[in-house]
């Protein structure tokens, strides 16, 4: 027996692999099979339906994603990295409802911002109607921005998604040693030279956490594009799948996607180089904020209240209103079991998908050889793969899983177990898990990345063993980024839409599911109550979150 | 205890607290593309009158399609019900679907609305005509789809993205009617007269129109319902100004398409599945199920409501709508090379 397990041993050191290392990588392979299921399909081939998509089609699916991308990023930015220092590192009126209330847009689907600006700016909407009926212009007489574009979609998605780059990023600066940034100060610099030269580049790995996350999410995004009319590859997908009926090369499709992702992080890898960005000095004190005078506290304002307004007060408004005056459906008795599916689902992804970051990340940081950090990479790739894509990538193996057993255990013992998993929550959850890994595993990886190995090393010295620096040390540096990453996924799960309606049991809705139903139907009123739940049920955590940022400063600061 | 172990016991007793499927003799289950709004009304219904239990899932057909394919034999599934005649045939050719020999759905459904096997019947009619906008078009300018890709409409017609699965059936019936050639010239024709790039859905194409952006659009009629049937004034005020215009009744007919159901291969509780079938196409159920939708009842016998009334008579295409199904891709590809995006 004990040379067994010598041999075991052996056999471990010789992969470079102990037991935790292990762990890790089954895990992170489980989490992957989806993903790999898509790769696979690279091998089969597909026919000449390839020939036909690069003689029509494929070179818009490609321009319009980059362009889309391209558009988001420098949405993203501009509003969420702006944010972000206006509110931690200035003062200006409303800076402490600002802090929380940017984070609002985040609760509101792609989707459904998409229509609401419809609603409000197209040609037939309320505002061009008004237009022309004061001018007597009508149709060709004028020009207005048309919001079913490429521009549009790349606006709407930024105005949902910058709330990524703002809350990672805002965390960072109010992460980063004060000594830094005092350094800076007293060189001269004033607010502009110590964000450009100072703070931005310090917070760069957070901001490109944000970026990436965002970035993923607009590769996926499916619903704004179709009702736009922009070819993107998601669109491709579905065309090539459900049109073509060929699920091979819709595979392939969604592996080019996945080589795209690829790209993109092996491009920030290089330009990062091995640059570092741990501080030397976890001495913080309380932070003096920037004082402005009064234009640029207006400016300061104007920014803040602009992506707010934009990004949630003008879409909820119109939903509210929508709600208030024509739509047919309203709440009843089934809302309250709507919510709390929701609730429960979110509740429990965000936590599963929290404890699984930890475990991955940990893994990574103290075993980590490169096929762990290559199976948690891939691991993490289900973000950006359109969400109906990965739901079927777990019906299959699930599927197949449940089936093998069943016919096993019926030439067993010639009794039937049917399906044991598939249809039920654990599918789901497992869906949900694989889907958005990324954003739970980005968040605390920012946050380790901020704790220097020379305190494990300090720690280790004074004999602390690994779980006990973990939880003496690290937990409370990390409160922050893990809250962060529960919030981050548990508003995603709420509005998660294409695995859920796939993958959930009989007779079991949620308020993302009724939404859908109802917008998919062209009656964007009538969804309004579902969509506004959303809304509502995202906020509290969002306020609850934003409250624990700030605080956790405070701790650290005490 | 590592995070592992806990994790696996959490998985656990999660999969304790997913809701159970017991199969008793009672039940029926449902794969539905249909949205519960428009379907669990008259399934309330049926277990009120049988007190056999529904219990639904609702989602996209072809995901939901997927489900049933990879759940193979062991699927809960009885029933899949769709929104259009393409996936059902897709789901007969996958093999999840079984024949059912009723003379109550034969009786009730017209032969070009169900698989000539009893793979899968139609359950309503879904009508696609031509809408155009009052007093600026001559009625007699109009003739059929294929005209509409004469030059003199340039600029001057709104329709939605070929992503749609309304406008591949579309083109399928009609590369069935003229083969695929002449539907390709149609194609490229018809999109030099598009007034905008495609976009939306069909109620915005009625919107669109309405507010003089084009004089013609291709639309579902239950989507004109809706609008005229809205509590929204300016969807009222868009929709009143539309007429419906039933083309090709010179020829094969105005293109149709059906929401409809199958009976899945893997059915454990097939003869309440059958037992839903008859009662979603018995005649106080058409009338109910086609008016809630805006559609038109599959049974001949049964009279649509008085909007769709209004609109008045027309001749539907004989096609047999599994045809569809059979060129749905070619459609695609043929809408891809026209540039209609």
């Amino acid at each position: 027996m004990q040379t067994r397990v010598a041999q075991m041993r052996g056999m471990l050191k010789l992969t470079g692999l102990n037991a935790w290392g292990i762990g890790v990588l089954s895990i992170a392979l489980l989490l992957a099979i989806p993903v790999l299921l898509v790769l696979s399909f690279l091998f089969e081939p597909a026919g000449e339906v390839w020939q036909h998509l690069v003689d029509t089609v494929l070179q818009d699916y490609v321009t319009n994603s980059l362009l889309l991308m391209l558009g988001v990023a420098i949405g993203v930015l501009v509003l969420g990295v702006s944010t972000a220092w206006l509110t931690s590192m200035c003062d200006f009126p409303g800076r402490a409802v600002f802090e929380w209330a940017l984070l609002l847009p985040m609760a509101i689907p792609a989707y459904i911002i998409a229509y609401t600006y419809t609603g409000l700016f197209d040609f037939a909407g309320p505002v061009q109607s008004l237009l022309r009926e004061w001018t007597g212009w009508s149709y060709g007489d004028y020009w207005f921005p048309e919001i079913r574009s490429l521009e549009g979609a790349a606006l709407m998605l930024s105005l949902v998604l910058y709330p990524y780059v703002y809350l990672l990023t805002r965390a960072a600066f109010l992460g980063q040693s004060i000594c830094v940034l005092d350094v800076s100060r007293t060189l001269g610099n004033g607010p502009w030279r110590t964000f450009f030269s100072v703070a931005l580049p310090l917070a760069r790995p957070a901001i490109v956490a944000g970026l990436s996350l965002a970035l993923m999410e607009t590769l996926a995004d499916y619903g704004t594009v179709q009702y736009f009319g922009v070819s993107t590859f998601t669109t491709g997908i579905f065309r090539t799948w459900f049109g073509l009926n060929n699920a091979a090369a819709a595979a392939q499709l969604s592996a080019l996607l996945l080589l795209f992702v690829f790209a993109l992080i092996i491009i920030e890898k290089g330009s990062r180089r091995h640059a570092r960005y741990h501080h030397t000095s976890q001495r913080h004190q309380a932070l003096t904020r920037f004082q402005l005078n009064w234009r640029q506290a207006t400016m300061a304002f104007l920014i803040c209240a602009g992506a707010l307004f934009f990004g949630f007060l003008l879409p909820a408004g119109q939903l509210f209103w929508w709600a208030l005056t024509t739509a047919e459906e309203s709440f009843d008795g089934r809302f309250l079991s709507l919510i709390s599916h929701s609730l429960l689902l979110a509740g429990g992804a965000s936590l599963l998908a929290l404890l699984l970051a930890l475990f991955l990340s940990y893994g990574k940081r103290l075993h980590g050889n490169w096929l762990v950090k290559l199976a948690v990479r891939v691991a993490g790739m289900g973000y950006a793969i359109p969400g109906t894509v990965i739901a079927v990538g777990v019906v299959i193996p699930f599927a197949a899983f449940d089936n093998a057993l069943d016919a096993w255990m019926r030439e067993q013992f010639g009794w039937s177990t049917g399906l044991l998993l598939s249809g039920t929550l654990v599918a789901l959850l497992f869906a949900y898990l694989v889907r958005f890994l990324a954003v739970s595993l980005q968040t605390v990886e920012a946050g380790l990345g901020k704790i220097r190995p020379t305190m494990d090393e300090v720690a280790r010295s004074l004999g602390g063993r690994s779980g006990e620096i973990v939880r003496r040390v690290h937990i409370p540096m990390l409160k922050g980024s893990l809250m962060t990453a529960l919030l981050l996924v548990f508003v995603d799960v709420l509005k998660e839409l294409p695995a859920t309606l796939i993958l959930r049991p009989f007779n079991y809705n949620t308020l993302a599911v009724r939404a859908y139903e109802l917008a998919s139907d062209e009656r964007l009123a009538d969804a309004s109550y579902a969509a506004l739940t959303i809304v509502l049920v995202g906020i509290l955590p969002v306020m609850l979150l934003s409250r624990s940022i700030t605080r956790s400063r405070h701790a650290e600061t005490a | 205890m590592s995070i592992s172990t806990k994790l696996v016991y959490l998985l656990l007793a999660l999969s304790f607290m997913a809701p159970s499927l017991a199969m008793g003799d009672g039940e029926v289950n449902l794969y539905s593309a249909r949205k519960e709004k428009l379907i669990k009304p008259l399934l309330d219904r049926f277990t009120q009158k049988t007190g056999i239990t529904v219990n639904l899932v609702t989602g996209k057909a072809d995901a939901l399609l997927q489900r049933l394919q990879s759940e193979g034999r062991n699927s809960p599934a009885d029933l899949l019900i769709t929104t259009d005649a393409g996936r059902l045939h897709r789901a007969k050719l996958a093999g999840v679907t079984q024949a059912v020999d009723s003379s109550v759905m034969n009786d009730a459904v017209p032969a070009s609305f169900r698989d000539p096997q009893g793979h899968w019947y139609g359950l309503s009619l879904r009508a696609r005509p031509i809408l155009y906008v009052k007093d600026k078009v001559d009625p007699s300018r109009l003739s059929s789809y294929e005209a509409l890709a004469d030059p003199a409409w340039k600029g001057n017609i709104c329709i939605r993205s070929s992503n749609n699965i309304y406008n591949q059936s579309l083109v399928a019936s009609m590369i069935a009617a003229n083969g695929v050639d002449a539907t390709q010239k149609w194609a490229e024709g018809l999109v030099k007269n598009f007034a905008r790039p495609p976009k939306g859905g069909d109620r915005d194409q009625i919107k669109a129109a309405a507010a003089g952006l084009c004089d013609v659009a291709i639309a579902n009629t239950y989507y004109l319902a809706g609008m005229l049937t809205s509590k929204d004034a300016a969807q009222r005020q868009a929709a009143e100004k539309m007429v419906v215009f039933w083309p090709n009744q010179a020829g094969r007919g105005a293109h149709f398409n059906i929401s409809g159901a199958a009976v899945t291969v893997a059915a454990k509780n097939r003869e309440n599945a059958i037992q839903l079938l008859e009662f979603l196409v018995s005649e106080s159920s058409q009338a109910w199920y086609a008016e809630a939708n805006g559609e038109y009842p599959v049974r001949q016998d049964v009279a649509p409501g008085a909007l769709l009334r209004s609109w008045g008579e027309f001749k539907m295409d004989t096609l047999n709508l599994g045809q569809l199904g059979e060129l749905n891709p070619e459609a695609v590809r043929l809408m891809d090379r026209a540039g209609w995006k």
